[in-house]
C-alpha cells in the first residue's frame, strides 16, 4: 500500500521542481514579494485597486519598449541597449508631428508616420555596426545610446523649431526638457474604451495597442523570416550553411528593434502626458533590459510571455515597492528603491546570461 | 610480496543513477599495474560516467554522488575532484581537448607544473612570481614526448597543430607526471588518422612496458584487439563482458557491444558506372580551410554512383565539400549537369539542389539549442519554401508546424532515432542520433547530389552501421548522388563504388572500392606535403 503513496509524493516534488526550475526560482521570489507589497499596500493606507490600476497604467505605458527587445535577442545581438537610439526617432516623430500643426489623435498618427523612416534609417546604420562587432554587441550598443542622446542634446536646442508649445519662453527657439501633451496626443490610447469601476482604471486601447503588437510578432517569428532569424540567433553558421544571409537577418532584427523603441516611447509619452526631452531617454535602456531578463529571456531566447511577464513583475516592484515603503517609514525612498530594484535586477541577469550551446 | 598480489585498480559494486534513471549498475573491474584495458561499448552504455566517477569529476558530486567502492593499490579511496585523482596518480585525457590555444606545446604540457627559478621580484613577493625555467621545461617536455614515442613539434602552437598532434600533446601532459599509474584515453583515436592512431597504439605499449596501467576507451575494436591485456565490454550500465584480449575477436565484441549481430562487411554490390552521365565536374578547385588545404582538384562524379573520399588528416579531403558549398573561400570551376555553381556562396548551391552534411555537426550541422523538428526542416523551409503555408497571396509565409512534425516523425522512424519526442532538443541526444538528425534534414532537402563528410566520426558500431545503411538507402532508392567523405578506409570500402584518395592536396587516385586496401594505402602517402 506504500508503494503508489511513495510515487505520487515523488511525482508531486518531481513536478514541483519542473515548475520551479521552468519558472525560475528567483522570478518566484519577485512576484511572492510583489503579491506581498500588494497584501501589504491597504494596511499602510495606500488603496489596493489604485496601486493595481497603477502597476497596469504602468505596464501599459512600458510593455512596448520592453517587445522592443525580442527581435535582436532572437537573431542573437543581445539585449539592445542601445534602444534609446530608437527612443529618439520617436522624439523626432512626436516633435516635428506637433511643429507641422497636427493636433489631437492625428497628431500621435502623424508621429507614428514620421518616427518610422528615421527609425528604419538609424536602425540600419545602428545595425550595420553590430554587423562589423558581432561578439561585442552589447558594450557597443550601450555606447550607441550614449552617444545619440549626448548627440541629441545638441540637436534639440539646434533643430530649428517654432511651435510656441514645444519652445522656451524666453529665447524663441530651442526646446523645452518636458513638453505637455495636452491638446495633443495626451491619453489617445488609454481613453480608448477604457475602464472605470471605483479607483480601478484601465487603460484598454493602450493594452489592445500593445497586444496588437505582440501578436504581430508572435506571428512573424512563426513566418519562414522570423524563423531564420531565430535560427541566427541560435547558430549562425548553421544558418550561414543553410542558405540564410546571415548579416540581413541581424540587420532586420536591429531594424525592427528600433522600430518598436521608437512606437513605444509614443506610447508611453501618451500615457505619461508629456514628451522629456535631452537626457530622458538615456534612462530608458536598463528597465526595459532588467524587465524582459526578469521575465525569464536569456541571451538568446526571448517569448511574449517573458514580456508580459517581465514588464508586469519589474514594473509592479517600481511602483508598488516606493508607495507601500513611503507609507510605512514615511520617509522618501522611491527613487533610491528604484535604482536598487532596477540596477540589481539587471546586475542579477546578466550574471546568468546564458549562451547558445556550442 | 603484498604488493604483487593486490591489484593497483579495484572497482567494487559501482552503481550511479542520474535522479532515479540507473545507467550504472554492479560494476566490477580490477586492473593490475601496467595492464592495458579496453573498454568498449555503445554511445550511452556508461563508459564516460564509470570514468568519471573514477577520474573524481564534479558532475558526479553534484548529482548525488556514487555507490561502490574504488581501492588504489588495496586502499579505499574516494575522489572529491579531479585534483585529487591526479594526485593518486590517474591522468585522463578526455575526448575534447584542454588544450590553451595560443601556448607551444611544451607550456601545455606542463602547465601549472613548471621548473621555476628564483628572481629578485619573487624573492620579495613570493613563489608566484618566479621565472620560468624554459630551457628545463623543454628538457622535461622532450622526455614525456620521448615516452609517448610520437614526434610532435614541442615548440609548436596549440591553434596552428593538426588535430592529431594536439590529441598527442594531451597524452605527453599526462605522461610528464612523475606519479603517473593509471591513464585514462577517453577515444583517443577518433580524430586521428590510421597512421597516428598506430603510433598511439604503439606508444600505449611502451608506457605498459614501463607499469603505467592504461584503460583505453574506444570505437575502433582492432585497435583495442591489438594493445589490450583484457577487454571489458559494457551495454545498457552493465559489464557485460570481462575477457582477455587474446580469447576474442573483433565480430564477438560487437556482439556483445549491441546484444545483436552486425554484419561489419557487408558486400557493397559495387556497381560501375564508368560509362554513365558525369553529373558533376570539379576543376581545378582549391579551398582555403585551414588545416584542410585543397591545392588542385580536378574531379567527375558520375550520375547515380556513390563516390568515397579519402586520405589522410589535413590532406584536404574535408576541404573539398566545404569549399564547394561555399563555407569557406574557394576558387576553380564546379559545374552541376553542365550548368556552372557559383563558389562562396552556401545558398547558390543549395539552390541548385546540392545539400551536405557537416563533419562538425555541432558547430554547423545543428541547433543545438533547438527542436528535432527544426532541425530537420529549417534548410528545406529556408531554400525551397516547403512546410510553409502561404496567406495573403504569398506575403506571408507562415511556418506550418504539423507538416514540420510529420516530415520529422518520418525521418526519427526510417532512421530510428532515438529520442523522447519530435520536439526534444537535439543537444539532448547521443552523437549518432544528432548525426542522424544531421542526414535527416539533408534528406528532407531532396537533393539530387549529397556530400556528406565524416558520417561516422564519434558515433559507436550500431549507429555507424545504420547511418551507412541509411545513405546506400538514399542512393539506392532516390537515385541521389553521394560523395561521401571519410577518414576510414574501411567503411568507405563498404559503401562506395569508387573512392578517391586526396593526398597533398591534389587527387592521387581514384579505384574501385574492389580494389585491395594496400592499393588505397599507398596513393594515401604518394603526395603527402
Amino acid at each position: 500500500m506504500n508503494e503508489p503513496l511513495y510515487k505520487t509524493d515523488l511525482t508531486l516534488r518531481d513536478r514541483l521542481r519542473s515548475f520551479v526550475n521552468s519558472f525560475g526560482l528567483p522570478r518566484l521570489i519577485i512576484a511572492a514579494f510583489l503579491l506581498m507589497l500588494y497584501i501589504a499596500a491597504p494596511f499602510v493606507g495606500a488603496g489596493f485597486w489604485m496601486q493595481i490600476s497603477n502597476t497596469i497604467n504602468r505596464f501599459s505605458w512600458n510593455a512596448i519598449m520592453v517587445l522592443a527587445m525580442v527581435p535582436m535577442i532572437h537573431s542573437g545581438c543581445g539585449l539592445n541597449f542601445g534602444l534609446p537610439l530608437g527612443i529618439i526617432s520617436g522624439l523626432l516623430g512626436a516633435t516635428l508631428s506637433i511643429e507641422f500643426g497636427f493636433t489631437g489623435g492625428l497628431s500621435f498618427l502623424m508621429a507614428i508616420l514620421i518616427a518610422t523612416p528615421i527609425a528604419i534609417i538609424l536602425g540600419m546604420g545602428y545595425g550595420w555596426l553590430l554587423n562589423k562587432i558581432k561578439g561585442g554587441e552589447m558594450m557597443i550598443a550601450t555606447y550607441v545610446g550614449f552617444s545619440s542622446v549626448s548627440f541629441m542634446c545638441m540637436m534639440w536646442l539646434l533643430l530649428p523649431y517654432h511651435s510656441p508649445t514645444m519652445v522656451w519662453g524666453f529665447a524663441g527657439k530651442g526646446l523645452r526638457t518636458t513638453i505637455s501633451l495636452e491638446g495633443f496626443y495626451d491619453k489617445v490610447l488609454a481613453n480608448f474604451l477604457q475602464i472605470n469601476i471605483g479607483s480601478l482604471s484601465i487603460p484598454t486601447g493602450t493594452l489592445l495597442f500593445f497586444a496588437l503588437l505582440a501578436f504581430a510578432m508572435w506571428a512573424f517569428l512563426h513566418t519562414k523570416t522570423g524563423t531564420a532569424m531565430t535560427a541566427v540567433g541560435s547558430n549562425p553558421t548553421f544558418a550561414r550553411a543553410a542558405g540564410v544571409n546571415v548579416d540581413r537577418m541581424r540587420l532586420l532584427s536591429v531594424v525592427l528593434s528600433t522600430w518598436l523603441a521608437a512606437i513605444g516611447i509614443l506610447v508611453y509619452e501618451q500615457g505619461f502626458g508629456f514628451i522629456q526631452l535631452y537626457m530622458a531617454p538615456f534612462y530608458m535602456a536598463l528597465p526595459a533590459v532588467s524587465a524582459i531578463l526578469i521575465g525569464g529571456a536569456s541571451v538568446n531566447k526571448a517569448s511574449i510571455a517573458n514580456v508580459i511577464i517581465g514588464t508586469f513583475l519589474f514594473q509592479g516592484i517600481v511602483t508598488m515597492t516606493p508607495t507601500v515603503m513611503n507609507n510605512m517609514i514615511h520617509m522618501d525612498m522611491s527613487e533610491v528603491i528604484r535604482v536598487v530594484a532596477s540596477q540589481g535586477m539587471i546586475l542579477y541577469a546578466l550574471t546568468r546570461r546564458t549562451e547558445a550551446s556550442k | 610480496m603484498e604488493k604483487k598480489n593486490t591489484p593497483l585498480l579495484e572497482m567494487r559494486n559501482i552503481k550511479k543513477d542520474f535522479f532515479g534513471n540507473q545507467v550504472l549498475t554492479d560494476i566490477n573491474i580490477t586492473l593490475g599495474e601496467g595492464e592495458v584495458l579496453g573498454l568498449c561499448g555503445e554511445n550511452g552504455a556508461g563508459k564516460s560516467t564509470l570514468m568519471k566517477i573514477l577520474f573524481g569529476m564534479d558532475v558526479i558530486r553534484e548529482t548525488g554522488g556514487y555507490e561502490g567502492e574504488i581501492l588504489l593499490n588495496g586502499q579505499p579511496v574516494h575522489f572529491e575532484t579531479p585534483f585529487d585523482a591526479l594526485a593518486a596518480g590517474i591522468g585522463m585525457v578526455h575526448q575534447e581537448f584542454s588544450l590553451i590555444p595560443g601556448f607551444t606545446a611544451t607550456e601545455n604540457i606542463l602547465l601549472n607544473r613548471e621548473p621555476k627559478k628564483r628572481n629578485v621580484v619573487s624573492e620579495v613577493f613570493g613563489d608566484r612570481l618566479d621565472t620560468l625555467d624554459y630551457n628545463q621545461m623543454t628538457g622535461r617536455a622532450e622526455t614525456a614526448i620521448e615516452k609517448m614515442g610520437f614526434q610532435v613539434d614541442k615548440s609548436m602552437v596549440i591553434n596552428e597543430m593538426p588535430v592529431g598532434h594536439k590529441q598527442f600533446t594531451e597524452i605527453a601532459r599526462e605522461l610528464s607526471k612523475d606519479q603517473l599509474k593509471l591513464l585514462i584515453l577517453d577515444e583517443p583515436t577518433a580524430v586521428l588518422t590510421e597512421k597516428e592512431a598506430e603510433a598511439l597504439l604503439e606508444s600505449i605499449r611502451s608506457m605498459s612496458k614501463n607499469g603505467i596501467a592504461v584503460i583505453f576507451i574506444t570505437h575502433r575494436l582492432h585497435e583495442i584487439l591489438s594493445v589490450c591485456d583484457k577487454v571489458v565490454v559494457m551495454r545498457d550500465g552493465f559489464v557485460v563482458k570481462d575477457i582477455p584480449a587474446k580469447e576474442t575477436n573483433v565480430s564477438e565484441i560487437s556482439k556483445w557491444m549491441v546484444g545483436r549481430n552486425i554484419d561489419t562487411a557487408a558486400s557493397a554490390g559495387v556497381r560501375d558506372k564508368s560509362d554513365g552521365k558525369t553529373i558533376m565536374s570539379i576543376r581545378r578547385l582549391w579551398v582555403d580551410m585551414p588545416g584542410e588545404i585543397v591545392r588542385d582538384v580536378s574531379l567527375d562524379v558520375k550520375e547515380g554512383e556513390i563516390l568515397g573520399i579519402g586520405g589522410l588528416a589535413g590532406q584536404g579531403k574535408l576541404g573539398i565539400p566545404n569549399g564547394i558549398m561555399g563555407l569557406y573561400e574557394a576558387g576553380g570551376t564546379v559545374e552541376l549537369d553542365g550548368k556552372p555553381i557559383p563558389l562562396n556562396s552556401p545558398r547558390k548551391c543549395l539552390d541548385a539542389s546540392l545539400a551536405f552534411v557537416s563533419e562538425d555537426r555541432r558547430g554547423v550541422g545543428l541547433l543545438l539549442d533547438e527542436t528535432l523538428e527544426w532541425n530537420v526542416a529549417f534548410p528545406a523551409m529556408q531554400v525551397q519554401d516547403k512546410f510553409l503555408k502561404n496567406y495573403l497571396g504569398g506575403l506571408i509565409k507562415w511556418r506550418d508546424e504539423k507538416a514540420i512534425r510529420e516530415i520529422t516523425e518520418r525521418y526519427i522512424d526510417e532512421l530510428a532515432i532515438k529520442c523522447t519526442s519530435s520536439k526534444q532538443k537535439a543537444k539532448e541526444l547521443s552523437g549518432g542520433n544528432q548525426q542522424k538528425i544531421c542526414l535527416a534534414k539533408a534528406f528532407a532537402l531532396e537533393p539530387k547530389f549529397l556530400f556528406v563528410s565524416e558520417p561516422t566520426r564519434g558515433i559507436d558500431v550500431g549507429a555507424k552501421a545504420l547511418v551507412l545503411e541509411a545513405l546506400r538507402r538514399f542512393n539506392r532508392e532516390s537515385g541521389v548522388t553521394v560523395v561521401m567523405i571519410s577518414s576510414e578506409l574501411e567503411e568507405l570500402r563498404q559503401v562506395c563504388d569508387r573512392i578517391a584518395i586526396v593526398s597533398g592536396g591534389k587527387i592521387a587516385g581514384i579505384r574501385p572500392a574492389t580494389d585491395p586496401s594496400e592499393e588505397f594505402g599507398m596513393l594515401m602517402v604518394s603526395m603527402v606535403k
